[in-house]
């Protein structure tokens, strides 16, 4: 018997409104995500994958068909239980790394002195220890990014939104960054939902990958990523990996 | 640093130093510019009450100044509580701020008579906007996925002021207080010269007419520390609040 998915869309629309004008942003998304993958969302740019997240997060309603996330096993908490990462690390100038870190178990209204402890130990898992109280503009673009994923993880969340986190950094950082997410997804065992515009990333991260077509997106493709695990970066040389990003290329028209 | 200040403080010293030689040896009269030691002598005479002066005046722009802070920053926080007030409200704030807010003196003093009261609402009336304004304008940044952020968590909207908005709004609060500092030192002395009894700019009207000239010169100096101190101030109070990275210029 397999287990419960923890995510389920089936036939998920969402409509923007607009000064009464209707925009579709997702026609028909449909798909699982079990507990603990790392499924990579990619599409054309504009084409919903933002939105979609939104919708996940329970910032949006969407406007048809069923969305549920959690189980009985696995109950989900839609105000508890999401970390957002995007583009920007978006940390508070005026905060030392740390408060950053703690900035969702503030507003949660958690207990702070565990909370605190809590950000250390994540502040250590994403390689920033020794520099809890320095000032966000002391840190480098990708040790930012890194002190907003711990920010993501403080509150324990079951489910984290990626919105191309990664997008804004360097090739070198960004594949260097790519090891230490499969590292902390491996050790924090979240779900996460990934989304990038970069191929290769998503076939090196993903568990899975689902493929949308331009928007309004529909699902062009939804794949099991079968390369072994921990994943090295020498697979992206290998006849597997060319094969899956091969089809991404084709559903997006690239090719 | 320490460099940076020395280069300062020379330029001052520099600017002093030129004054003196030019009315050395530039034959200058006394009555069109008196030396640096001639305006340091005007101190000396006891008829102009130097002190109160300074008491005065000093009241009526740090008055002006208070009131302008607390009633733009309120003014500010009221309008971002509301989108309607604000849509309603801000567009008349930046006409009414296309005022010359000294052609408002003769009114002012109509309304108020003359003292030191019409002379702090002259400094509050032209300090007020410029706070009222960069404050406003700081609450209302805030980036889209950020209010995302909070929103996903549920957080109130008294959290996302607290912790987000009003830290987010200091730096530009700072900036706008800083400005309204200069302006509320001319509004105060613009409101003497229109209409007063007591103060260094009633004291420069006095003086003017018997030609006394180091004792302007004196006046102006003094109405110029006057504002340093304020200034200097906001500044002080800035360090304390808001970390180096995130102040405005
Ligand atoms: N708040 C909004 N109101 C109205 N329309 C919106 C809003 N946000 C997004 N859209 C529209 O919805 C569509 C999908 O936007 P979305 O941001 O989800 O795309 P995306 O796939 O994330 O794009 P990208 O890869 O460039 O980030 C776009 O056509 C966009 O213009
Ligand atoms: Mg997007």
């Amino acid at each position: 018997m397999s287990p419960e998915p923890f995510i389920r869309l089936c036939g998920v629309r969402k409509v923007y409104r607009t000064a009464g004008e209707e925009h579709l942003a997702i026609s028909d998304a449909t798909f699982d995500v079990m507990p603990g993958e790392l499924v990579s969302l990619v599409g054309p740019s504009g084409c919903g994958k933002s939105t979609l997240l939104k919708v996940l997060a329970g910032l949006h309603p969407h406007d048809g068909g069923d969305l549920r996330i959690g189980s009985a096993a696995n109950p989900f908490d839609p105000s508890r239980d999401v970390g957002m990462v995007f583009q920007a690390p978006l940390l508070l100038k005026w905060r030392r790394v740390l408060e950053n870190v703690l900035l969702p178990a503030e507003i949660l209204g958690l207990p702070l002195a565990a909370a605190r402890e809590r950000a250390r130990e994540l502040l250590a898992l994403v390689g920033l220890s020794g520099h809890e109280d320095k000032y966000p503009y002391e840190l480098s673009g990708g040790m930012q990014q890194r002190a907003a994923i711990a920010r993501a993880l403080v509150h324990d969340p079951k489910l984290v939104l990626m919105d191309e986190p990664f997008g804004a950094l360097d090739a070198l950082t960004r594949e260097k960054m790519n090891l230490e997410l499969l590292r902390i997804w491996k050790e924090a065992g979240k779900t996460i939902v990934f989304v990038t515009h970069g191929i290769s990333e998503a076939v090196f991260l993903g568990t899975r990958v689902v493929v949308l077509t331009a928007g309004p997106a529909r699902m062009a493709d939804n794949f099991v990523i079968e390369l072994p695990r921990p994943r090295t970066l020498d697979m992206k040389t290998h006849e597997q990996f060319g094969v899956y990003s091969r089809r991404i290329y084709r559903l997006l028209g690239m090719e | 640093m320490l460099a940076r200040y020395t280069l300062g403080a020379l330029a001052h010293v520099a600017l002093i130093l030129a004054w003196y030689l030019f009315v050395r040896f530039g034959d200058v009269p006394k009555y069109v510019m008196p030396s640096p030691g001639a305006t340091l002598e005007a101190l000396l005479e006891p008829n102009y009450d130097w002190w109160s002066g300074i008491a005065v005046t000093g009241t009526e722009i740090f008055a002006g100044y208070f009131l302008a802070l607390v009633v733009g920053v309120a003014l500010a926080l009221f309008f971002t509580w509301s989108k309607i007030l604000e849509a309603f409200f801000m567009p008349l704030l930046v006409s009414l701020n296309m005022i010359p807010k000294v052609a408002l003196g003769p009114l002012i003093i109509v309304w108020f008579k003359y003292g030191m009261l019409p002379n702090s609402l002259m400094a509050f009336s032209i300090a007020v906007f410029p706070i009222l304004l960069t404050t406003a304008r700081g609450l209302s940044e805030i980036e889209p996925e950020l209010l995302d952020l909070v929103r996903s968590l549920k957080g109130s909207r008294w959290q996302l002021f607290t912790k987000i908005q009003l830290p987010g709004a200091l730096p530009y609060i700072f900036s706008g207080m800083k400005v309204g500092a200069i302006l509320a030192v001319a509004g105060a002395v613009v409101g003497e010269f229109l209409a007063s009894d007591k103060g260094l700019g009633y004291l420069m009207l006095q003086v003017q007419v018997t030609l006394d000239t180091p004792a302007m010169f004196m006046a102006v100096i003094l109405i110029t520390l006057l504002g340093v101190a304020l200034y200097g101030m906001v500044l002080g109070l800035e360090r304390l609040v808001v970390p180096k990275d995130a102040r405005v210029a």
